[in-house]
């Protein structure tokens, strides 16, 4: 997979590479511990997203957390821009943290109610030291405009706020110090639609304004089609797809994903009633390991590699969680 | 589809949402028809209005205000507006039910589910407990959980987010409702669990004629599930009309910028 990757993403250097990630949540009240994350891995070059889908419960904003330290990772790699972020004393982890922001689901409980907009976004400003004291009320103004909000309103509260101005203060709170890369945890699932088509329009123009790399969880694949460019399916813990976008939506390769895509409703309602009609298989996609040769015929015990196919085109497929058909 | 026969006329309804700072009209002047065995959607943005206009057919306020309601909802020759809160008491739940959004408060955390159905079977059919049971696992088991004699004492905690909607389906169908309304039924569920309940929904509505009035954000769930559709905005309804010609040709404005805005897998996929 490693190879793979190297090849799609070209010889530019990766801004974030993820190998073998695993959390394990302890055994808690007589029940086994939890492999919330299962040897996941993923690159993410300068300028990219890689979208990261799956059901709730599947791991993806654990995994989300977990690449930016905020959760005790078992095992594996995180390296960003090249330095290895597991085990980093916390002094210089603090300081690798300007380069790695999150932007999370509900933009209602992510500001603080009491602090204004200003102080809202003058606070990681000072955290960071990125701007001198008498500079900050400058770049707060510049923060609102990049997000396109009047630099006015940065005397006012969030209540005064809808919920797409409220994720816009969030977004711009995440872009203070300039961060390489951010982590969107379900950025729109919480608003209307026309504001969740505004927010995406946002994040792309950001995108390419300062060349920012996303790591895009969320559940709505149609929303994860429209901003990726790579595409990650998860499936409880584990990364069962993993491709272009064109190639996990187009061709998929996991009957999980298949699933997946099969229930996105479609506008269109000829389409859609059929859809609902047609029966869908009852399928057991959490199935046992299985010992021996795996469906593409390669006994992974014995050779030591990970159950997970990578194509000659960099399209990978886990022969893992295939159900009996 | 019937419209010759609507179980419910709604005519300029209005309603006003009185909180203890202001009052605000939530519903402007609306006029509809739900015909018997109709699914009917409301489609609109969040405070357009359309969860008000059903709460306001069951004569709900939202919680922690006072709603002040005006117009005439007709429910086969009875004025709902204008009925006693006794009558009323047999209309809603019973005769009208109503299924929302979050599966996961509107359960009692400390009864089982078992307990929680009986309760209501007991109350609004008459039945002695052993048969309320009864009738409480045959509705679980119509809404598809598996093993329902058993489920029936586990508690909602035990429950995933899409076997507790199942089960709040239930709760609401349990009287043989003639018009069941649901209210972003599945906005708190995953992708392929939506499309399991909106399966239920339309199955239950089959079998049952029961009327349909649903309500939510996204024109992917209403596209398969109802004839007719009414698109609320600012407390109005700004376009209603069949659901091929709404989603192919929407005369307004407003409809087509929120058809325009919702992600598409990709265009080949809606020709297929």
């Amino acid at each position: 997979m490693m190879e793979t990757m190297r090849t799609a993403t070209g010889e530019t250097a990766l801004l974030a590479s993820v190998r073998d990630l695993s959390v394990v949540f302890p055994a808690r009240r007589g029940k086994p511990p939890v492999t919330a994350v299962d040897r996941v891995s993923f690159d993410i070059g300068p300028g990219r997203t890689l979208g990261l889908v799956g059901q709730s419960g599947s791991g993806k904003t654990t995994t989300g957390r977990a690449v930016l330290q905020l959760q005790k990772v078992h095992s594996g790699s995180v390296r960003l821009l090249g330095e290895e972020l597991i085990g980093m004393p916390s002094a210089r982890l603090r300081r690798m943290r300007r380069h790695m922001q999150f932007v999370l689901q509900n933009p209602y409980s992510s500001l603080h109610p009491r602090m204004t907009i200003a102080q809202t976004l003058a606070e990681p400003l000072r955290v960071h030291r990125s701007v001198p004291a008498n500079r900050i009320r400058e770049r707060v103004a510049e923060l609102l405009e990049l997000v396109s909000m009047d630099p006015a309103v940065m005397q006012r509260y969030p209540h005064e706020f809808s919920g797409g101005q409220r994720q816009r203060i969030v977004i711009a709170r995440a872009l203070a110090v300039n961060p390489d890369f951010v982590v969107c945890d379900e950025p729109v699932s919480a608003l209307d639609v026309r504001t969740q088509a505004q927010i995406v329009a946002l994040l792309q123009s950001l995108q390419e304004k300062l060349g920012l790399s996303y790591l895009f969880i969320a559940h709505d694949l149609a929303i994860v089609r429209e901003v990726s460019h790579d595409v990650a399916v998860m499936f409880n813990g584990r990364i069962v797809e993993h491709g272009s976008v064109a190639q996990v939506y187009d061709s998929p390769g996991h009957p999980y994903t298949q699933m997946l895509l099969d229930a996105v409703p479609i506008p269109d309602p000829a389409i859609q009633r059929q859809r609902l009609r047609a029966a869908p298989p009852d399928l057991d996609f959490a199935r046992p390991e299985e010992d021996g040769s795996c469906r593409f015929g390669e006994d992974h015990r014995r050779t030591g590699t990970p159950p997970f196919h990578v194509g000659g085109d960099g399209h990978g497929v886990s022969c893992r969680s295939w159900p009996l058909t | 589809m019937s419209k010759a026969d609507p179980i419910l006329r709604v005519r300029d309804l209005t309603a006003r949402i009185v909180t203890r700072k202001e009052t605000f009209q939530a519903v402007r002047g609306i006029s509809f028809d739900i015909g018997a065995g109709e699914a009917v959607g409301f489609v609109g943005e969040s405070g357009c209005g359309k969860s008000v206009t059903a709460r306001a057919l069951m004569r709900l306020a939202p919680e922690g205000t006072a709603i002040a309601l005006d117009g005439a909802v007709d429910f086969h020759g009875q004025d709902l507006l204008r009925l006693g809160e006794v009558a009323m008491r047999d209309i809603r739940g019973r005769r009208i039910a109503m299924v929302f959004q979050d599966p996961m408060t509107s359960l009692n955390p400390v009864m089982s589910i078992g307990a929680q159905i009986d309760d209501i079977v007991c109350r609004h059919m008459g039945l002695s407990r052993r048969e309320a049971r009864q009738r409480t696992v045959e509705l679980l088991a119509s809404v598809g959980i598996p093993d329902a004699a058993h489920r029936a004492d586990d508690y909602p905690h035990q429950f995933s987010g899409g076997m507790r909607q199942r089960v709040l389906i239930a709760v609401a169908i349990s009287c043989d409702p003639e018009l069941l309304i649901a209210d972003e039924p599945t906005t708190a569920l995953d992708v392929t669990v939506q499309a399991q309940i909106l399966r239920l929904l339309l199955r239950l509505r089959d079998e049952r004629g029961m009327s349909l009035m649903l309500i939510t954000h996204d024109f992917g769930v209403v596209a398969g599930m109802v004839e007719r559709v009414n698109v609320m905005y600012g407390g109005e309804i700004v376009e209603a009309g069949p659901v091929e010609q709404v989603f192919h040709a929407p005369g307004h404005a407003y409809t087509r910028a929120l058809l325009d805005a919702v992600p598409r897998l990709d265009s080949a996929g809606q020709k297929q």
